[in-house]
């Protein structure tokens, strides 16, 4: 609590005891007191002049506040008409329910605070990533404690354990394990050592590292979050832009509602008094507080839950786009696939064993620096002593040929057997390159490699169309057979091969064409070469591109990790988001319609009234935090 | 140019809304938005006529709002 709420509840709850004190005595002695004295209404003014006291106590601020307003021609400020709505009451005799009113409205007020306040708490926790200082090592090797804003690049600094990374850089010296789910959400510390890159807003382990930085603070990843988050709320959805319109004529119209109530149907029936009793209920509902406040926190919620799971969102209408989905377009590699070659397959030939064969090739392509050969020596996994190789030598577009363990072993593509005239067993898997190897002359079997599917894309995949989106395309610039073997693995409705990227562009806007009306499209790519595409789509989602500040420029929507898993997540977050914004949206406005309805009628007081205003911010605050809660 | 200010006993979401378009309508004022949540206001003007612009959107933002205090 702040000093301002203390103050403030101190005071409600003075004014609600004396309040309570003038009600009883209102009860009990009040009716000693004559009614009249003379044509004086003795009574009632007597109560008027003690109810003014708990009034003057509890409503004191919005009474400053309703004539300052006056003052600067603020006549249609909250305070202003809740100060004119229970002058009202006590003008039509009504002392307790002027009072009452103020005192409820002022509870309401604190309720509406403090949640604001707590939400505003849990906000500024998701923001705890900002470190507030950083460890400089100076000339003389001693490390001091300064502000990240004021380390220029290239300085060493200091990480004890448990401190955050304040700035991008590269560990010098140290081992450790960095702590990432801050900003990816992901619960599994990665492990660093010299050489490595690290990334501001990590929070190290238990052993002490020493970095260099790259970047200036500004410049590195924390404060371009940070950066992001706040600034997301500037730009607004649909559904706020509409609120912010409603709330501008929505209370000029109830205002005038309750000035007509006041004065036209007296006119006719009479019963002066009872109808301003009446307008004054409309007064009271004329605040659009409760929307202005909840739909706003409902995004902001949206996006905090978004950010704690890893998933940047760079403004609320990119969050109502991720609701409306119709279409996703994938780019393949580095998306769906992992982006590095592996070995799938390795069939030796009679009487070779898998690990023989993998050893054979992987020795005599020790030399090679080519992926192909980096795949198959990751494989096969252990160190090959250079000793063993002899004579290698590299056939451009074929292959290679080597002596090993004396030896003559040839591994290539299909070219190399054929020229050499070795019968060898064809495979046919179009979505792998395949190695041939041949030994003394004789085939040896095959290794296919191939980049592989990643393990949640099908999963992905599928719960995205479970979750509506009508269809996902792939497009990729590789070749079309291998394109299709990984659709069909992934389940992708549709696949476009061999585009170059400008292609991709033109294949985009066809795509949207096609869900214009329906809903928006998304782009998902690791934001590499894809970013003309990324800005094309309704929404362009970079994956993989923790510390890519190209990606994280291009798109709407960052995700930290590699995981396309977190693209049905933010689609489930985002739809969660908008229900709650609606439902906001919709419970505040018919609790007002209906209370200004009933309060026409005469039905509804001013306690509903006050319910309608406060009662329903407070809930619909309530209901926006959910928003945080995944 | 962009600046940044904090607030103090930013109270009402639809004042923060009156507020950001009473300083959008001065004279002076490219864009400016204010954020209830966080409670920062984000102006952005001619660097050089931040120093006269500021005492004008602080007069704005009393008249909406007599509680709220700019930190400048």
């Amino acid at each position: 609590m702040t000093k301002k709420q203390k103050k403030e509840l101190r005071r409600i709850i003075l004014a609600g005891i004396l309040f309570f004190l003038m009600i009883i005595a209102e009860h009990t002695a009040g009716k000693l007191i004559p009614e009249v004295s003379g044509t004086f209404p003795l009574r009632r003014i007597i109560f008027f002049l003690l109810f003014l006291i708990p009034y003057g106590i509890v409503g004191f601020s919005v009474l400053r506040k309703a004539v300052l307003g006056i003052g600067h021609g603020q006549v249609l400020d909250e305070s202003f008409l809740m100060a004119l709505a229970t002058i009202g009451a006590f003008a039509t005799g009504e002392n307790a329910e002027a009072c009452a009113v103020m005192l409820f409205y002022q509870i309401g007020e604190f309720f509406q605070d403090y949640a604001v306040g707590k939400s505003r708490g849990s906000i500024r926790k998701l923001m705890e990533i900002a470190p507030e200082y950083a460890n400089l090592i100076g000339e003389d090797g001693n490390a001091e404690e300064v502000d990240p804003e004021d380390v220029p690049a290239g300085s060493i600094l200091l990480i004890k354990p448990g401190e955050k990374i304040p700035i991008d850089g590269v560990v010098l010296t140290g081992e450790s394990l960095l702590n990432t789910a801050a900003l990816t959400g992901e619960s599994v510390p990665r492990s660093v050592r010299p050489g490595d890159a690290v990334i501001s807003g990590c929070i190290n382990g238990d052993a002490a590292l020493t970095i260099r930085t790259e970047k200036l603070y500004e410049d590195s990843t924390v404060a371009k979050i940070l950066e992001m988050v706040e600034n997301a709320s500037a730009r607004k959805s649909r559904t706020e832009n509409f609120i912010t319109r409603f709330a501008k004529v929505y209370t000029p119209i109830v205002v005038a509602g309750a000035v007509l109530l006041a004065f036209v149907p007296p006119l006719f029936v009479g019963n002066f008094g009872e109808w301003i009793h009446r307008a004054c209920t409309f007064l009271v509902i004329s605040c659009p507080c409760a929307l202005v406040i909840s739909v706003p926190l409902s995004f902001f919620g949206g996006i905090g839950a978004s950010s704690k799971a890893g998933i940047l969102v760079k403004g609320s209408n990119y969050l109502e786009q991720l609701s409306l989905l119709d279409q996703v377009v994938t780019d393949k590699t580095g998306t769906l696939t992992e982006g590095v070659f592996r070995v799938t397959s390795v069939e030796p030939a009679e009487p070779l064993t898998k690990g023989e064969l993998l050893y054979f090739a992987a020795a005599a392509e020790s030399a090679s620096t080519h992926p192909i050969a980096a795949a198959i020596r990751e494989a096969y996994g252990k160190e090959i002593p250079l000793s063993r190789i002899s004579d290698a030598e590299m056939r451009a577009g074929r292959g290679i040929l080597a002596t090993v363990d004396g030896r003559h072993v040839m591994a290539g593509n299909e070219a190399l057997l054929m020229e050499s005239g070795i019968a060898h067993k064809g495979l046919n898997e179009p979505e792998m390159t395949v190695v041939y190897v041949a030994i003394d002359g004789a085939y040896a079997g095959s290794i296919g490699i191939s980049d592989v599917v990643k393990s949640e894309a099908a999963g992905a995949v599928r719960e995205m169309k479970d979750l509506g989106v009508r269809q996902v395309v792939m497009l990729t610039g590789d070749r079309k057979s291998v394109a299709d073997a990984v659709a069909k693995k992934v389940g992708v409705d549709r696949a476009v091969a061999e585009l170059l990227p400008e292609d991709k562009v033109l294949c985009a806007e066809k795509l949207l064409e096609e869900s214009a009306g329906r809903g928006a499209v998304a782009f998902v790519g690791d934001g590499v070469n894809d970013a003309p595409v990324l800005m094309r789509c309704d929404v362009g989602i970079a994956m993989g591109s923790l510390g890519s500040d190209a990606a994280i420029e291009a798109a709407d929507v960052v995700i930290m990790d590699d995981r396309i898993s977190k693209i049905p997540k933010a689609i489930r977050i985002a739809r969660k988001t908008m229900r709650i914004a609606r439902e906001n949206i919709v419970f505040a406005l018919a609790v007002k319609a209906a209370i200004l309805i009933l309060g026409a009628l005469g039905i509804a007081g001013l306690w509903a009234a006050v319910f309608a205003d406060v009662g329903v911010a407070v809930i619909a605050i309530l209901n926006a935090m959910r928003c945080l809660r995944n | 140019m962009k600046k940044k200010f904090n607030l103090e006993d930013l109270d009402c979401a639809n004042c923060a809304a009156k507020m950001e378009a009473a300083i959008k309508k001065l004279d002076g004022v490219e864009d400016a938005s204010v954020n209830f949540l966080t409670q920062k206001m984000t102006i952005t003007a001619d660097e050089a006529r931040f120093a006269t612009l500021m005492p004008e959107v602080v007069k704005v933002c009393a008249k909406v709002e007599p509680d709220c205090r700019i930190l400048l």
